[in-house]
């Protein structure tokens, strides 16, 4: 009898065969298309369009320790080592084609949404002009209102249909609108599922050890659509759920010594040692920002709350949605500390930073610290000043456990 | 002579001092400020509401307090307007207009609600699909949006003839800047690279119905005088702004004259020529369909480059001056796109970095000074 694989196996399998059949795709003539990570996927998904993700490519060369060579070849290029490290890497594996770690098939189409930056729109517009392909934008309006305004529903809806008609004109196919809602409500339960299994990390101690979200999050952003997908996500849930019921905790070796949040992107190409650092301290990160972020949830067939959902991503809100979106964290999750990482890629999310830490503060009582790093570029960070920085998230949060204790 | 001397004087003191510039509007016109953050806002949405728009492009200050909201890799201009912001410097804006252009920008407007919170800001997000009808739909709702703020603001209803009328006092000044910039080439040395943009910039700090007066004016008076020679380096320049004010004056040191300009703060804002059909408010979405070769503006296939190719070929210019502000993100995606347009063109590149908040220009004056002498 074949023993039941393991979510931590068949989100391997999976992500091998998700890379195989881009490059498989590609070889056999079939249109490939590069998307951004919280993008409407359903639409390429419903094409059959095999897709591939730069960030997640990027993310996979920085943390196999390659990213440097891409890096500086787009510095070559002439683009400024203050640019987001994602795309410097991208640009330059547009030009090399070629990384040891793993390929990806160079696109015959540029898909593209704003909901995560307008960064983005920049990198997208010049990968469509440097490889004389065609591009979808799909626009996705800032919301400086807490609530995404009814005029951006409209003309991000009128933008779907627009969508729709591209693509149709683009592969010479008609769009299955039928398929088209198989694939709209697959999403949502692969979403629900990413949601439930990562929720499980309420649990005290956490069955969650947060730097496997990392890990797990590959999928959540290339293959939503997938039936796959979901299984993944209802092993890893049913796996935590044993563990959490167990009173299991993330380490192997050791205690749940401190539940913190980490607010960025992962530093890739230093994910072992700022995990090491972490670890040394008992510290589990047991949530972030990216549980809410694929929590892409809307009716099947509601094309305006589709809209609404893609639109509603925290990047895209305003910052009373940031603070109050990681004061709920703090609070379900029983955090006792919050790691903010001043990611020099990542201005959105930096540029905020600073008034979220005090407000969260404010109203939790919770420490943070603050470091400096990058997701990709392995030069924007200082392993003493990160070890520094925790060490005293550490104290703080010590201090602050020591005066909870109470006596009875 | 002296006429137009005390002219170009009168542009250029206004662009140097623009708290008193903006005083001596005040009391002309007996409006009330409303400050407009770059790239584009409504500004004839703000001048029907019966308020002077003037801009806020930063400036050069001490960071303080800017810190507490903003790492020091955001960009310099940002910076300090969060700086005067909380400075006090603004503070008799009535209110500040913020643009999601880029993703500074997006955080600026987050920032100034807090860090100022006396001064309202209000918004305003432009569409990057802009060319199909969805996207020109979606502006003009944004702008009916941003009208019934400003009716709040004023407390008074903006009437279709008062918005036409405010239409109508920008197009001609967008219409005489054209023809400024135009006209300008043939006169170097009266008007030198440096009175060049503070002309242009000085346009920011007063009413544009006034400004108008007084660039006719100046434009008349140029085309009186006989065109002058010049033999120094030409120039197409592009960026976001053409500052800090000592780069200027290392292009007058080395006689090299600006034949025609893409930076966002200068030709960016007036070259869309508006469309004769519809309403004021229609005209006004229509010009930000219309306006290629904008950063800020996203089109599928690029067209900056061809663009500066163009200006080049059509000017004679000798190259093109990449005035490249630091920690723009947008600024700094187009360059290898223009890069290699230029570098096929085999037109070579002047490229310098600058913030607001530099100090020394040795570094700089000896590239453009070496670069001047490359080229003639």
């Amino acid at each position: 009898m074949e023993t039941k694989k393991s979510s931590r196996q068949l989100l391997d399998e999976a992500l091998a065969k998700h890379y195989e059949d881009a490059l498989t795709a590609k070889a056999a003539g079939k249109l490939v298309a590069w998307a951004t990570s919280i993008c409407p996927q359903e639409l390429l998904e419903t094409m059959d369009i095999d897709v591939v993700y730069p960030e997640n490519h990027a993310a996979a060369i920085g943390a196999r320790k390659g990213a440097l060579t891409f890096i500086e070849h787009a510095e070559g290029m002439g683009y400024s080592s203050d640019i987001c490290s994602y795309a410097r890497v991208n640009m330059g594996y547009a030009e090399i084609q070629e990384f040891a770690g793993g390929n990806i098939p160079m696109p015959d189409l540029i898909f593209c949404c704003s909901n995560i930056c307008n960064t983005v729109i920049k990198w997208y517009e010049n990968l469509a002009v440097t490889l004389n392909i065609p591009l979808i934008m799909f626009d996705m309006p800032f919301n400086h209102t807490y609530e995404v305004p009814e005029h951006s529903v409209k003309y991000m809806r009128a933008q779907i249909e627009y969508a729709i008609e591209r693509l149709e004109a683009i592969t010479g196919r008609k769009f299955d609108y039928e398929r088209f809602a198989e694939v709209m409500k697959i999403s949502n339960e692969t979403c629900e599922w990413w949601k439930k299994a990562t929720d499980l990390a309420v649990h005290t101690p956490s069955p969650l050890k947060g730097y496997d979200m990392f890990n797990y999050m590959a999928v959540i952003v290339c293959m939503r659509g997938k039936t796959a997908c979901k299984e993944i996500f209802q092993t890893w849930y049913e796996e935590m759920k044993e563990k959490a019921a167990n009173g299991e905790g993330p380490f192997k070796d050791g205690e749940e010594s401190y539940r913190v949040m980490w607010d960025g992107i992962a530093c890739w190409p230093h994910l072992s040692s700022t995990y090491k650092v972490l670890r040394k301290f008992g510290i589990n990160m047991v949530t972030s920002t990216y549980p809410e972020s694929w929590n892409i949830r809307y009716e099947t067939n509601d094309l305006d709350g589709m809209a609404r959902a893609y639109s509603s991503n925290y990047a895209n809100r305003n910052l009373n949605y940031g603070i109050k979106n990681v004061t709920k964290l703090v609070e379900d999750f029983a955090l006792e500390g919050i790691i903010y990482h001043s990611n020099r890629s990542c201005k959105l999310m930096d540029f905020r930073q600073y008034e979220v830490q005090r407000r969260v503060e404010e109203a939790t009582g919770v420490p943070s610290v603050i470091f400096d790093g990058d997701q990709t570029d392995p030069r924007i960070f200082s392993q003493g000043q990160y070890e520094t920085r925790i060490q005293a998230l550490v104290e703080m949060m010590a201090e602050k456990k020591k005066s909870e204790v109470t006596y009875e | 002579m002296s006429k137009l001397n005390n002219l170009i004087d009168e542009f250029v003191e206004a662009a140097l001092s623009p708290s008193e510039a903006i005083e001596k509007s005040k009391q002309i016109t007996g409006k009330e400020i409303v400050g407009c953050f770059p790239v584009y806002t409504p500004e004839e949405i703000i001048y029907a509401a019966g308020f002077l728009p003037v801009g806020m492009w930063g400036g050069k200050t001490e960071i303080r307090y800017a810190d507490k909201y903003l790492q020091s890799f955001c960009c310099s201009i940002m910076r300090s307007n969060i700086e005067y912001g909380i400075k006090g410097v603004y503070k008799s804006l009535k209110a500040t207009i913020i643009p999601a252009f880029c993703d500074t920008l997006k955080c600026i407007i987050e920032n100034w609600k807090v860090a100022i919170p006396d001064i309202p800001v209000i918004p305003v997000v432009y569409p990057q699909n802009r060319t199909d009808t969805f996207g020109y739909a979606y502006l003009v709702a944004e702008f009916t949006r941003f009208k019934s703020e400003m009716e709040k603001l004023s407390g008074k209803t903006i009437s279709e003839s008062e918005l036409a009328a405010a239409f109508d006092i920008y197009e001609n000044y967008r219409s005489l800047m054209r023809s400024f910039v135009e006209i300008v080439k043939d006169y170097p040395v009266t008007i030198n690279a440096r009175k060049r943009h503070l002309i242009i910039k000085s346009g920011y700090f007063m009413d544009k119905k006034h400004y108008s007066e007084l660039m006719k004016e100046l434009i008349d008076a140029l085309k009186a005088m006989p065109k002058e020679k010049h033999s120094g380096p030409r120039v197409v320049g592009t960026g976001l702004i053409f500052e800090p004010i000592e780069l200027t004056d290392i292009f007058v040191e080395n006689q090299i004259s600006l034949v025609e300009d893409d930076f966002a703060q200068e030709s960016r804002q007036f070259r869309a020529v508006a469309r004769t059909e519809g309403t004021a408010m229609d005209k006004m979405a229509y010009r930000v369909v219309d306006l290629r070769g904008c950063t800020f503006l996203y089109e599928e296939q690029k067209s900056k480059g061809d663009m500066l190719v163009e200006m080049v070929k059509r000017n004679k210019a000798d190259a093109v001056f990449v005035s490249m502000m630091k920690f723009c993100d947008p600024e700094e995606f187009d360059y290898p796109i223009i890069k290699k347009k230029l570098d096929d063109a085999g037109i070579p590149i002047l490229y310098i970095e600058t913030e607001m908040h530099m100090d020394s220009y040795e570094q700089i004056r000896t590239r453009i000074q070496s670069f001047s002498e490359m080229l003639m």
